[in-house]
């Protein structure tokens, strides 16, 4: 079994929502759950997850590729992933990255050696209005970035 | 109707055409990449921009679809403006290397751009790359020449019926790719090379061997399956080089499988047989043809003499053309052995008896996915017929409810209405269960001989289907017969059984023709009887390899060894090498005039399209010279279609007539449960003809891989065995070992091992019962 029965349950939620015919509208669903459970994405958890929704694999496989917040390699513990797009760029979220690239010691697309954290470039997320924004493991959200805040929230998460 | 004006000329068409198949219908064209009249609208080229009075900005034809009165213009200066704008964007990344791209001269981009395009580019920076990938032995690729049209994307899912193409990652990273390390194995993925507007996708075996331009093209009929599938054999100093298909919308529509497609290796093949042979003290000798033919002629004087005709056998495949085939029977019946045998695979000698005719599809094949309801009686439909698989595929998309009674739940890539798993031998109660639920659903009388049947939920299933598609006044159903049916060793009485069904319900019965020219085989009179059942002084094999084509290969490899004289006339040097005496070369379908009788009972003729390589000779044109030897009356033709004419007097009408599916003085015998295990040894794709076997990128398909043992899980677990254990296989004295592996689709008591493979031939009846034992 390549997921446990916790998150299968959780996919079986989703799926319920669908026509039983159209299971395969579940797979963005079902590919959240599978990330949030084995961290990453491989290709293995891809397939089992194309084979539990009885789709092609290579059909998981557009969806995990086509969005930015799966991730098909390994992550740190936290990834954080900071706007860079324009609206953020001008309130101070192209500075927000090259400080965190200074503190963490890495670039983007780099983990720390301690495997603690992993460092993103991310598209607007909708909400330009607190720049500088950053979003920690896809799932918390976090406003008005500055240095300051910044060396709070690490401080929380280390 | 709707009214549209296009550049100026007014039409009408249906509701919901869009402007490019009007365009088309008018002979317009309108610049197309992604736009392809089989497959979904994707509309991501934008290459098919045109004008359409009142809209602000060019529209794509593909997916546009017509309003009254709309007024259309494809040579605009709006329209020519965006088509080359979307032209300028298409080639920025791509490599622009037609001078070393196999699909220079026939590539769309390169024409389009001819006309379209600019002569130099405004783009100045880096250009991306695309890493190939591996789509498997057939299909070569050049990533970074794709433009993301998605056509082999869409082909895969809709046409093939399971998405083994995709496209990853966005925007500039997009790319074109199968699953992490899987290949592309569908039985008709050939057809994305087609389809690739650009040289992204070629073929791997034709790669660099020659250019569009060098090869002249001719038609010809592809001699595998009974579908007829026609074909466009390109040429190149007078060997063939590779294959395409010919659009034929009432056959192959514009598909050909792979095996139509890749199997023309097998032509030029290092075991092509070139030389007549004759063995003499155990070695064999290369002679002339006088001498091989009147060694032949004597030898075969001298058994009738010595022995009686009867002691002469003449078998045949059905994958020979009519004129071989007719010249074959006619010469047999002239050494007074009776009728040529194409019936090596068949097993119910009742089978050939009973039937009032040639057995056929039984209606055109265009109509079979117009049915409402069609029941496959075993058959392993999509590596028997990989195109009739694909038309019922499209048809169950639109409504069509297919059903099965097989002894494996094959995987079909189409939804299905109900189905039935039975062992091979069990087949027979399983289908009389089925008719006698149908009878009861009808209120009909219930045939005498399945008064006794019990039906089981999935036989009502299944009845229910037949009977709800053709309750409506003109709603046609079918149930069709697949190999498994005809070489199953009660094959007489399933066709009995299918019989009474189609009464009862109104469907109509089919037998999906196992090769080329089965049918043809039958108008012609051949027999489908096993001629090896008793002892023979001499046989006659005609593109016949006993091990590989028939029913039980150790018998016949066995009633072969022990006959005093054998005969192969083959274009291959092949096992016969062990067991015959002389080794006549004919030619295959590429080098001599011929004709085959397609399964919806169509004639085909064509022509060779390559001389006859080294010595060898067209089959009918031997068959004339040894029916001429033996003196024997009416062996005097010019030419294949003198033969034709002498074959088929009438024409397609005579065929016509000759065609039935009616069975008459068999009796459905109903036999309690079986137990033991049972065989079933399916003939696989790439194994079925002589081609195929020889075809080296068809033999690296995972479909060419050597066959497993399989078992149910319920069967597996009885005996102990698990996942990837060696076994011990027996059939009778013949004995193989094998990997075994877990099936959840199939029967229980069935041990699923392919027949007419080089590790399989020597084992016993294809459904035969079997021993099985962990090694
Ligand atoms: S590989 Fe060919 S068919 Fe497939 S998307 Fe690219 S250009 Fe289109
Ligand atoms: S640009 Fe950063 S949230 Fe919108
Ligand atoms: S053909 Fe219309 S967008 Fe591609």
């Amino acid at each position: 079994m390549m997921l446990t029965p916790e998150s299968l349950a959780q996919i079986d939620r989703e799926v319920a929502k669908y026509p039983a015919d159209q299971k395969r509208s579940a797979v963005m669903s079902a590919l959240r759950i599978a990330q949030v459970e084995k961290g990453w994405l491989s290709s293995d958890t891809i397939k089992f997850v194309a084979e539990y929704l009885g789709i092609a694999p290579m059909a998981a496989h557009e969806v995990a590729t086509f969005y930015n917040m799966y991730d098909r390699a390994p992550v740190g513990k936290y990834k954080i992933t900071v706007c860079t797009n324009l609206p953020c760029a001008l309130s101070g979220g192209v500075d927000a990255g090259e400080y965190l690239q200074k503190k963490l010691g890495i670039h983007f697309n780099e983990t720390t050696a301690d495997g603690k954290f992993t460092l993103k470039e991310g598209e607007c997320m909708g909400a330009c209005g607190y720049a500088p924004v950053l979003l920690v493991n896809n799932h918390t959200m976090c406003n008005h970035m500055t240095p300051d805040a910044i060396d709070r929230k690490l401080a929380e998460l280390n | 109707m709707l009214e549209i004006e296009i550049d100026g000329t007014k039409l009408t068409v249906p509701n919901g055409t869009t402007v490019i198949e009007a365009a088309r219908s008018i002979g317009t064209h309108i610049p197309h990449f992604c736009y392809h009249k089989k497959l979904s609208i994707a509309a991501n080229c934008r290459m098919c921009l045109v004008q359409v009075e009142k809209a602000p900005k060019p529209l794509p034809a593909c997916a546009t679809p017509v309003n009254d009165g709309m007024k259309v213009y494809t040579h605009s200066d709006m329209a020519v403006k965006a088509q080359q704008g979307v032209m300028e964007f298409l080639l920025i990344n791509h490599p622009l290397d037609c001078p070393i791209c196999d699909q220079g001269g026939e590539c769309q981009l390169q024409d389009i751009a001819v006309g379209y395009g600019g002569s130099s580019s405004r783009y100045e920076e880096e250009k991306r790359v695309v890493p190939n990938k591996d789509l498997g032995p057939l299909i070569s690729t050049d990533m970074t020449r794709c433009i993301h049209c998605t056509r082999c994307v869409r082909f895969t899912e809709e046409v093939a019926g399971m998405q083994e193409i995709g496209m990853a990652g966005r925007g500039e990273h997009s790319e074109i790719m199968s699953f992490i390390g899987m290949t592309v194995d569908s039985e008709i993925s050939g057809n994305v090379i087609d389809l690739c507007p650009v040289g992204a996708l070629t073929s791997k075996p034709f790669r660099y061997t020659a250019r569009t331009w060098e090869l002249s093209r001719r038609k010809s009929v592809s001699p595998h399956d009974g579908l007829g599938a026609n074909l466009v054999v390109q040429v190149k100093a007078d060997r063939v080089m590779r294959v395409l298909p010919l659009e034929n919308e009432a056959i192959n529509e514009c598909w050909i499988a792979d095996r139509d497609r890749f199997a023309y290796e097998a032509l030029n093949s290092e075991q092509r047989l070139t030389k007549p042979m004759v063995k003499q003290g155990g070695v064999w000798l290369e002679t002339d043809w006088q001498t091989a033919l009147e060694y032949v002629g004597n030898g075969l004087k001298s058994i009738s003499r010595d022995y009686g005709a009867d002691t002469v056998a003449v078998m045949a495949t059905p994958h020979s053309t009519v004129e071989e085939l007719f010249l074959l029977n006619k010469l047999s019946q002239a050494l007074g052995a009776g009728s040529a045998s194409v019936g090596g695979r068949y097993a119910d000698e009742r089978l050939a008896a009973a039937q009032q005719g040639a057995a056929w599809l039984g209606q055109p094949i265009a109509d079979v996915a117009q049915s409402k309801a069609v029941l496959v009686v075993g058959s392993t439909l999509r590596k028997e017929q990989p195109l009739l698989a694909q038309r019922l595929r499209q048809g169950a998309k639109r409504g069509l409810k297919l059903a099965i009674l097989n002894p494996a739940d094959d995987e079909l890539f189409s939804a299905i209405a109900a189905k039935l798993i039975s062992r091979p031998d069990q087949m027979v109660e399983a289908l009389a269960g089925v008719v006698k639920a149908a009878a009861e659903l009808k209120q009909a009388a219930v045939p005498a001989d399945v008064a006794a049947a019990e039906p089981c939920a999935a036989a009502r299933g299944i009845a229910k289907v037949l009977v709800d598609a053709t309750a409506a006044e003109g709603d046609r159903a079918s149930v069709l017969l697949g190999n498994l049916a005809a070489h199953n060793p009660r094959a007489a009485e399933l066709a009995v059984l299918a019989n009474q069904l189609a009464a009862i319900t109104g469907a109509t019965v089919g037998w999906l023709s196992e090769a080329a020219n089965t049918v043809g085989a039958q108008v012609l009179g051949l027999t489908s009887g096993n001629l090896l059942s008793k002892p023979r002084k001499a046989v006659l094999l005609f593109n016949n390899e006993v091990e590989f084509d028939s029913h039980d290969g150790q018998a016949a490899l066995a009633a072969v060894k022990q006959a005093e004289m054998v005969v192969a006339f083959s274009a291959f040097k092949h096992g016969a090498v062990d067991y015959a005496d002389v080794l006549l070369p004919i030619t295959p379908f590429s080098e001599t005039a011929g004709s085959f009788i397609n399964m919806e009972g169509k004639l085909q003729t064509f022509n060779g399209v390559v001389k006859p390589l080294g010595d060898s000779r067209p089959g009918w044109k031997v068959l004339r010279v040894l029916g001429n030897l033996l003196a024997s009356e009416g062996f005097d033709f010019d030419n294949a279609e003198a033969v034709r004419k002498a074959a088929l007097p009438q024409g397609e009408s005579g065929v016509a007539a000759k065609l039935s599916n009616t069975v008459n003085g068999v009796a459905v015998t109903l036999q309690a449960a079986a137990t033991g295990l049972v065989r079933m040894g399916e003939v696989p794709i790439y194994q079925a003809d002589a081609l195929v076997r020889r075809a080296p990128s068809l033999q690296k398909t995972r479909d060419a891989a050597a066959p497993l043992a399989g078992l149910s899980p319920a069967t597996a677990a009885q005996l102990g065995v698990a996942e990837g254990d060696t076994v011990k296989v027996q059939q009778g004295e013949a004995q193989g070992s094998y990997t075994a592996t877990i099936m959840a689709g199939l029967a229980d008591g069935v041990v699923r091992l392919a027949a007419a493979h080089p590790t399989t031939a020597q084992l016993g009846a294809m459904f035969g019962s079997i021993q099985l034992t962990r090694a």
